[in-house]
This record gives structure tokens, sequence and C-alpha cells, in this order.
């Protein structure tokens, strides 16, 4: 028996949760920094711990103590990755809300922890009705969280995260109970295995894509997203960008695309269609905010579009790629929400217009902002560019039309994010009481700089995240190859030229040194 | 099957109703003074005939059922299941009841030897197998009923929902003796065996009619669309602990009743009644959901949230499998404690002066006044409302499974889809509560008492309660065995 890592790993938040809820104020906050760094380390342990190239599953953690259903849990890298990034984000949201929550801050706290054991959960998850109940859970402390600590108008928009995203659950659950019927079974590696009939898998995959389409989120459903960023607390944002919006993209390479290949491949259209007029429709609804975080939020919802597309590719690059925005997404738009949350403390206000030349006053806030910035636009050299290069030339064996409207989406990202950072951090300092915010505290160098470093790790050398996942996803690709759409780029290895292009006949040569 | 055996098959019944006897004469003489013991002595009478039915259910678990009377009374698992849940409840009930008629001064020892007596027509009713014993127990358990609505006879609201739940329940008991005329006259039986025997070698026109009327009587019984008009005025009306007994142990009864009509006179005819079962299941489901909408009274808000879980009961009947009834028994097991918990938070909210508050402005700001009553009410609300990981997901996750392995699967799709609605005024209830400033003073303490029972109530429906699962699994599947000869 080896050591339940990832039981421990639930464990250590859930009690801190617990006693977050009796503690004052300050001992909440050092409880709750204290129980994320845990399990961090921990995080970190279990990927050092990860056998690369080993099996399949890792950490298998099962035990018989529910009827229906059990508690097994297990990662594979693509899971690994996603726990890394959550258990990363967490002392970064604890730290982000030390000084901006005043009120309730024990019962703050305990949502956030829950949060975390209810994300680590739902990665870690091996059994089908174990992951529902994780990933519905997820919505109660959001809800709180939203509707406590939020915005003005944080009831229209909590109430709105939480129906969407319940109706669009509900109807997965009598899927996974059809499925649990059919196959006899409700441990998620067997039925990652188990060949459901196309015609079901139409109906099944219908009922899943209902669900993730509205987590990810997918235009149309994605109007929750705004209302949920903008109203949330800058930690909630950070979380749910972080983290929750990868649950949908989890979802798809966890259920639907090895679970339902054909159906997968059946409906690759409306997934590309949807991603298309996502990625090109809220990169313009971006361009016109005035609001920084809704800003940010459309620009979630595009790159997540480029996910989507990535994942339908149907082969290793494009599902490579789509992790890898999943992972650089995780960071940079959280980055981003810390950013704004930075001088929405000094401010108190959203408006991108009441901000400008921040770069005189707050020199050290702008360089990192620009960092963000330029990450989020894909720059290469960070993270977002390595996700995106490769979901597109994923994308590109099998659509070039698709390839060609996505990535105006980076045009038209470096658009939005450009002409947000030009009038937040360049130009002439407009406001007075903006010109007069003081500079990073340590507080907030504490939350950026890992950050920061994460991002640029993942620009300059990808390996490191790709190479726990590169199995799993070539697994992945082998178990949907039999309904993979042929693509229309006709790519073809080509011949190699006897020599290099630039060679020089020797004759040539002779002349030339002359 | 002689009369020793007979007596100790209803052994629960003949004991609680001498107790009742005796305990009328007490409070006969003993007057107002002797409420409160009349009171421990209800609920320790109570808590031996829960042990006994325990003890029932272990014998009829491993030896047959017990048939008493000439197959009019039958001790099975699942009536003894049902029994003990009808029990539990009307104990809480009990131990929630008194402070808040000692607020007016109206606490008589009537009240707990009408629950006594309705407990004994409800264990009749869920453990009835002939119509006769059936319309007894029935009419036993409503004449008590529409008395305890009324019970604060100087409060016209009181009154009046008495007088309510007595003609509209009177029209309903009217309908059921209608059905069960027609059923004896096409079958000439009364006995569920023989109507079943009759009914598989001819199932006329008239039968059915028979079986609608039936269902429809009992539909009004549990409160299921289209016959729950009564049900919101009658809870808003009736004294809150009054209304947290109807909204628990009759309940639990009539669908017991429901349940065992369903699966043995008419388990042959499924095909006839799971039409009826479904349209009264999406139908209370939704209209329970949208009903509640506009509510500002929280008593009213949950006899629609009471109407709404009727709707996921009545979806693991229509399953009409061993595994549905097993659904249809785990829900009401956890439905009871969501409820009992509710209506004793509900209690549980008064002014300082000591006068209850019932309404949504009430309970405004509540987390920052009682917080851990909030949480209490959090976790409850969230759990009716069918969010993992509170328990009362699992009700729901039964009885959904049962519908979709019955090849179901619209029904449970679109019952799933109309949940959601539901959710919405869960949720208001939550808002209102953590969201908003709070506009009153409220009493700081409640007693111990109150405590204990919502504290148990929660701790089932907390996570915790998935421990539960398998035990309740288990006494699930072995209620729903009774029924597996039939079947």
């Amino acid at each position: 028996m080896e050591f339940p890592i990832l039981s421990l790993m639930l464990a250590v938040p859930l009690v801190a949760a617990i006693a977050c809820l009796f503690l004052g104020a300050q001992s909440a906050r050092m409880v709750a920094l204290f129980a994320t760094l845990f399990d961090l380390a921990l995080g970190v342990l279990l990927w050092l711990n990860f056998d690369i190239g080993g099996a399949q599953w890792q950490f298998v953690e099962r035990a018989e103590i529910f009827a229906g259903f059990s508690y097994a849990l297990g990662i594979d890298g693509i899971a690994l990755m996603l726990i890394m990034l959550s258990v990363f984000l967490m002392p970064i949201c604890i730290l982000a809300s030390w000084d901006g929550i005043t009120k309730r801050v024990g019962e703050y706290m305990a949502a956030f922890l829950l949060m975390e054991v209810l994300m680590i959960g739902v990665f870690a998850a091996q059994d089908m009705f174990l992951f529902y109940i994780f990933f519905e859970a997820g919505l109660i402390p959001m809800y709180l969280i939203i509707g406590v600590w939020g915005g003005d108008n944080r009831i229209y928009a909590s109430y709105k995260f939480f129906l969407y995203t319940l109706l669009g659950s509900v109807l997965m659950l009598i899927a996974m109970m059809w499925m649990v019927n059919e196959a006899g079974t409700t441990d998620i590696p067997t039925l990652l295995n188990y060949d459901f009939s196309p015609q079901a898998q139409t109906w099944l995959w219908l009922a899943f894509f209902a669900s993730f389409a509205v987590k990810m989120p997918m235009w149309p459903v994605h109007t929750w997203l705004p209302d949920a960023h903008v109203q949330a607390p800058t930690a909630g944002s950070v979380i749910l960008a972080g983290v929750l919006l990868k649950l949908g993209g989890y979802g798809f390479i966890r259920f639907s695309l090895p679970m339902f290949p054909e159906a997968s491949a059946q409906f690759a259209w409306l997934v590309f269609a949807l991603s298309m007029v996502a990625v090109i429709y809220t990169s313009l609804v971006a361009l016109v905010q005035h609001d920084m975080k809704k800003l940010i939020a459309y620009s979630s919802v595009a790159h997540m579009a480029i996910v989507t597309a990535g994942l339908f590719a149907f082969n290793v690059q494009g599902i490579e790629g789509a992790m890898m925005v999943m992972l650089g997404h995780g960071l940079v738009s959280g980055a981003l929400f810390l950013c704004v949350g930075v001088i929405y403390d000094r401010l108190h206000t959203r408006e991108i217009n009441r901000y400008g030349g921040l770069s005189i006053n707050m020199p050290k806030y702008a360089l990192f902002f620009l960092l963000f910035t330029m990450a989020s636009i894909g720059l290469p050299g960070t993270s977002n560019f390595v996700g995106e290069f490769l979901a597109l030339a994923g994308l590109y064996k099998v659509s070039t039309l698709v390839t060609l409207v996505c990535t105006t989406g980076i045009i038209l990202g470096a658009a939005y994010m450009l002409y947000l950072y030009r009038r937040v951090a360049f130009g002439e300092q407009r406001n007075a009481d903006a010109a007069r915010m003081p500079d990073l505290n340590a507080r907030e160098w504490m939350m950026l700089a890992p950050i920061a470093a994460a991002t640029l790790w993942m620009g300059v050398y990808p390996e490191s995240f790709l190479a726990p996942m590169r199995q799993d996803i070539a697994a992945l690709e082998v178990r949907m190859a039999r309904a993979a759409p042929e693509g229309d780029s006709q790519l073809r290895v080509g011949e190699p030229m006897e020599r290099n292009a630039n060679f020089v006949a020797a004759a040539h040569g002779a002349e030339g040194a002359h | 099957m002689n009369l020793g055996s007979s007596l100790y098959f209803t052994g629960a019944e003949v004991g609680l109703s001498i107790v009742g006897l005796v305990l009328l004469l007490v409070s006969a003489w003993g007057g107002p003074r002797s409420a409160r013991m009349v009171t421990i002595l209800t609920v320790s009478a109570l808590f031996g005939a829960t042990l006994f039915s325990g003890h029932l259910f272990d014998l009829a678990a491993s030896d047959m059922a017990g048939r008493a009377f000439g197959d009019l009374y039958r001790a099975d698992t699942f009536g003894s299941f049902a029994k003990i849940l009808i029990y539990l409840a009307t104990i809480a009930v009990l131990m929630v009841t008194p402070r808040f008629f000692d607020q007016r001064g109206a606490y008589r020892p009537e009240y707990p030897v009408l629950m006594l007596f309705n407990a004994v027509g409800m264990g009749m009713m869920v453990s009835a197998t002939d119509l006769m014993t059936l319309y007894i127990g029935l009419e036993m358990s409503s004449l008590g009923s529409y008395v305890l609505a009324s019970f604060l006879r100087n409060d016209t609201r009181s009154a009046e929902a008495g007088l309510k739940y007595f003609v509209l329940g009177a029209l309903a008991s009217g309908i059921i003796l209608y059905g069960v005329s027609l059923v004896y006259g096409f079958t000439g039986s009364t006995n569920y065996d023989g109507i079943r025997a009759a009914f598989s070698l001819e199932f006329s026109t008239g039968a059915l009619f028979g079986v609608v009327f039936v269902l429809a009587g009992l539909a009004f019984k549990v409160s299921a669309v289209p016959f729950h008009m009564w049900t919101p005025d009658v809870y808003e009306g009736a004294p809150t602990p009054v209304t947290a007994f109807f909204a628990t142990a009759p309940k639990v009864a009539a669908m017991g009743m429901l349940v065992r009509m369903a699966m043995e006179p008419f388990a042959g005819q499924v095909d006839a009644w799971r039409q009826i079962v479904i349209f009264a299941a999406l139908a209370s489901i939704v209209v329970g959901a949208l009903g509640a909408i506009g509510q500002q009274n929280l008593k009213r808000l949950l006899a629609y949230s009471s109407i709404n879980n009727v709707g996921f009961i009545l979806i693991g009947l229509a399953a009409a499998t061993p595994a549905g009834v097993a659904g249809v028994m785990t829900y009401l097991a956890i439905y009871v404690a969501m409820t009992v918990g509710s209506f004793t938070a509900l209690l549980m909210l008064r002014d300082p002066m000591g006068e209850n508050l019932e309404t949504f402005a009430d309970i405004a700001g509540l987390s920052t006044r009682r917080p851990v009553l909030a949480w209490c009410l959090l976790a409850l609300m969230f759990s009716l409302a069918g969010i993992p990981p509170l328990f009362g997901f699992w009700g729901k996750f039964v009885v959904f499974q049962a519908a979709v392995q019955a090849d179901l699967i619209a029904l449970a799709a679109i019952g799933i889809a109309a949940s959601v609605i539901g959710a919405f005024y869960y949720l208001k209830f939550i808002k209102v509560m953590f969201f908003d400033e709070p506009t009153r003073d409220l009493e700081h303490e409640s007693p111990a008492g109150h405590w204990v029972v919502l504290g148990l109530s929660v701790a089932v429906i907390s996570p915790l309660g998935y421990f539960l699962t398998i035990p309740l699994g288990e006494w699930s599947a072995a209620a729903a065995a009774s029924f597996v000869a039939a079947m």
C-alpha cells in the first residue's frame, strides 16, 4: 500500500477549511496560507515522484466505502499538470485576498480551501460519480464567494453562474448513469476503453457537451463568465479563470474524446464552428470593453476556443497544444486578474479610463503587467506561444479554414491586449488619484513573481510540462485514431533536397572568393 | 396463523394504541399540567415502537413476511422500514413542538395523544394488505391530522387550515373509497393478493377506472400535482410544528401506501398506472418548483418544496422495479431528515419577544446574526436542491438511476432538467441569509432539544451521510425485496 498522497492533499485543505470557520480573521489567513502552501509542497512531491513513462495511472487509491460508486483516486500526466496548476494558484489567491477581504474572513478562507479540495478531487477522481460529485460541488463555494464578497451586481452574477452551470451538468449525470448501466462499472479507466455503440455515443456526447461547453465556456453559452468574473473578488476570478474553466477542457479530454470517439468526430464540425465564432466574436467584444475584468473575461473565452478547436483536431499536436494553452492560460489570465486586483485595491474601480500612465508611478507593476500582456498575446518565449502554436499546427492538419480563422484570434488578441495596456500603463497621467498610487508592495511581489517565472519557464522549456503528458496524449490519439477525420490540408513530407538551400556551386564559390 | 402471532406482528400498533388510550385518560384527568409528562411518555412509546419495528425488520429480512389476521395486515421489511421512518419523524416533531405552543400558552396533552393515534394509523397504512385495513388506517391518520391542523383554535389561519384540510381530505377519501369499491366490484376481493390474481385474469375498463380513482386519491394524500392545491394553504396556516409533521410522517405513510398499492395489487398492470405516475411526477417537479418562486412565506415555500420532492420520489416509483422501490425508500429517509431539519431551523427563528418568524424578510442577513443556524440552513437548502456533496443528492441519484435502469431515460432527463428550476428558490433562501443585510433582531439562544434535532438531521444530510449509503442501500433493498414475489 502506497502512501495515500492524493487523499492527504484532499484532507489538508478540508481540515483547514473547517478550522477557518471557527477562527478569527488573522489566524484564518495564516491557516489558509499555511494549508495551501503545504498542499503546494505535496503537489511538488507528487510531480517529483511521478514516474514519466511508467504506468498510465499512478498514485492509485481505492476504497469501497460508498454504495453505487467507490472512492477511487489516481492521476495520469494530464491530471497531474492540472493539479499542479491548482495547488500553485491557491496560495497566490490567499495572498491576493490578504488585505482586500475584511469581512467574514474565516468563512471566505474556508470557501477557498473547500474549492481547492474539490478541484484536486475533480482531477484525481477515477470514479465517474465521484468525479461528478466533485465537479458539481464546486458550485457551492463559488456561489458563496461571488455572492458574499463580490461587487455591486453580485447577486445576479451568482445566480447566473450557479444555474447556468447546474443546468449544463445535470444531463451529464443522466448520461453517466446510462453508461454505468450499460458498461456495468463506474471505473473511469475501464470506461475509457469501453466501446459504446456509435448511435448511443451521439446522445451521450451531447449530454456531456452540454456540461463541458458551459464550463469551458464556449460561445454562445459563455455569457455567465463575464458577469461572474466582473463581480467575483480578485481571488475568485483567478480561480475561476485559472482552474474552473479548465474543468471543461479536462472533461473533453477525459470523457468526450476517449469514450465517444465516433461521436466526437461526428460533431467536430460543431465544435469548430462554435470555436471560430468564439474566437472572432469574443475578441471583437473584448476590444470595446471599458471594464478591465470584462475584457480579460472575454479574452478567456477566445483562448478557450483555441483549446476546443485544438482538442478536436484528433492529433497529438492539437491535444498537446490544447493542454499547454490551458496551463498557460491558467497562469496568465490568473496573473492578469491579479494585476487588475492590484490597482483595484488602490482605486476601487475597474474602469479603464480611470487609469493611465501607470508606468510612470508604478514601473514595477507596469513591467509585470507588460509581461503578462505579452504572454496573453502569445509572444514567443511565453507559455501561451507554445500552446497556441502547437494547437494551431495540429488543427492545420485537419482544416486550413478553421486554422485561418482561429489564428486571427492571435492578431485580435494582440489588438485588444495592447490597446488595454496602452490605455492603462502608457500615455499621460490623466487622473491625479491614479497618478498617486504606490508601486507593488512585498505581498504583491510574492503573488506576481512566481507566476511570471512559471510563465517564462513554460515558454522557454515546455518539455518539463509536456513530458509527463506525452504518453497519455499518445494513448488518447491511438484511442481516437479509428474515428479521426480526414484532413483537408493533405500535408505530405516532401523529399529533402540533396543540398542546403544556400549551397552555392563550387564554381560560383570560387568566383565569390574573389 | 394464530392470534398470538397476529398480535405479535401488529405489536407496534397494538402497543401504541393501548398507550394512547391510557394517555388519553391521563390527559383527561390530569389537564394541561400533565402535558409535559404525556409528551415524554408518548416519545418513549414511539421509541419503543421504533425498536420493535426494527426487530420485525430483522425478523422479516431473515424469515418470511409476517401475515396477521388472515392477511389483512403484513409485517414485512417494507412496512417496518416505513414505520421506523414515521416513528422517528414523529418523535423529532414532538421534541420541537412544546416550545412553540408554550409561547401561546396553548400546549395541551391532547397534542401528543393525537400524534400517537396518528402514528398508529400511519403504521396501518404502510402495512395494510387489504383495502379495508388500508382505509381504516388512512382515516385514523387523517382525522387526527385535521384536528392537529386547527390545534391553535383561536388562530383564524389555523382554523382555516384545519377546515380546508378536512373538506379536501374528505373529498380525497371519498375518491379513494369510490375507487376501492370499483376495484372490489370488478375483482370480488379486497385482499391485495386476491386483487392481483383477479387482475391477471382480466383487466377491464371498469377496473382501470377503479385503479385510477384509487391513485388519484392517494395522489392527494402525498400532495402530488394535480391534487396538491391544499398543501400550501394548509402548511402555511397550520402551527409550524404541525406543518413539520405533515411534511414528514404522513408523507412517508401515504407514499408507502401508494408504493405498496402499485407494487402488490396493481403490480401486473404497470402499464396502466405508470403513465399516471410519470405525469404526476413531472407535473409535481415543475409546479412545485415554479410555485415556490414567488413565495415570501417560508412555510409556503417549504410546502412547494415538498410537492417538488414528491415528484422526485414518484420517479422512483415510475421505474416499477425493486431498484425503484429501494430508491423511493432511500429518498424518503433522506427527505425526512432534510424536512425535519428545515422546520426545526424555522422553529428556532424567533424574535426577541419569542414570536416565531416565517418570512424571507425575517431571515435577511441571518448568517451574521446566527451563523451556525444559517450554515445549517445552507446545508439543508443545498441538500434539498440536490447539489452534491450534500446527501440530498444521493436521494435524487438513486431514483434517477432506477429510472435510467428501467429505460425511462426521457423521464429522467426531463425530471432532472426541471430540478434546476427548483434550485432557483433554494438559492434564494441562501441569498437572503448570506448576501443580504440583516434587518431585524433575532432571539440569540435556542433550546438544546432543538439543536439536537437540527444537529442530527444536518449530520445526516452533510457529506458524512455518504457513509450511510451502504447500510441505507441494504435496508432499502431489503424493504423493496418485500415485493419481489409480487413482481
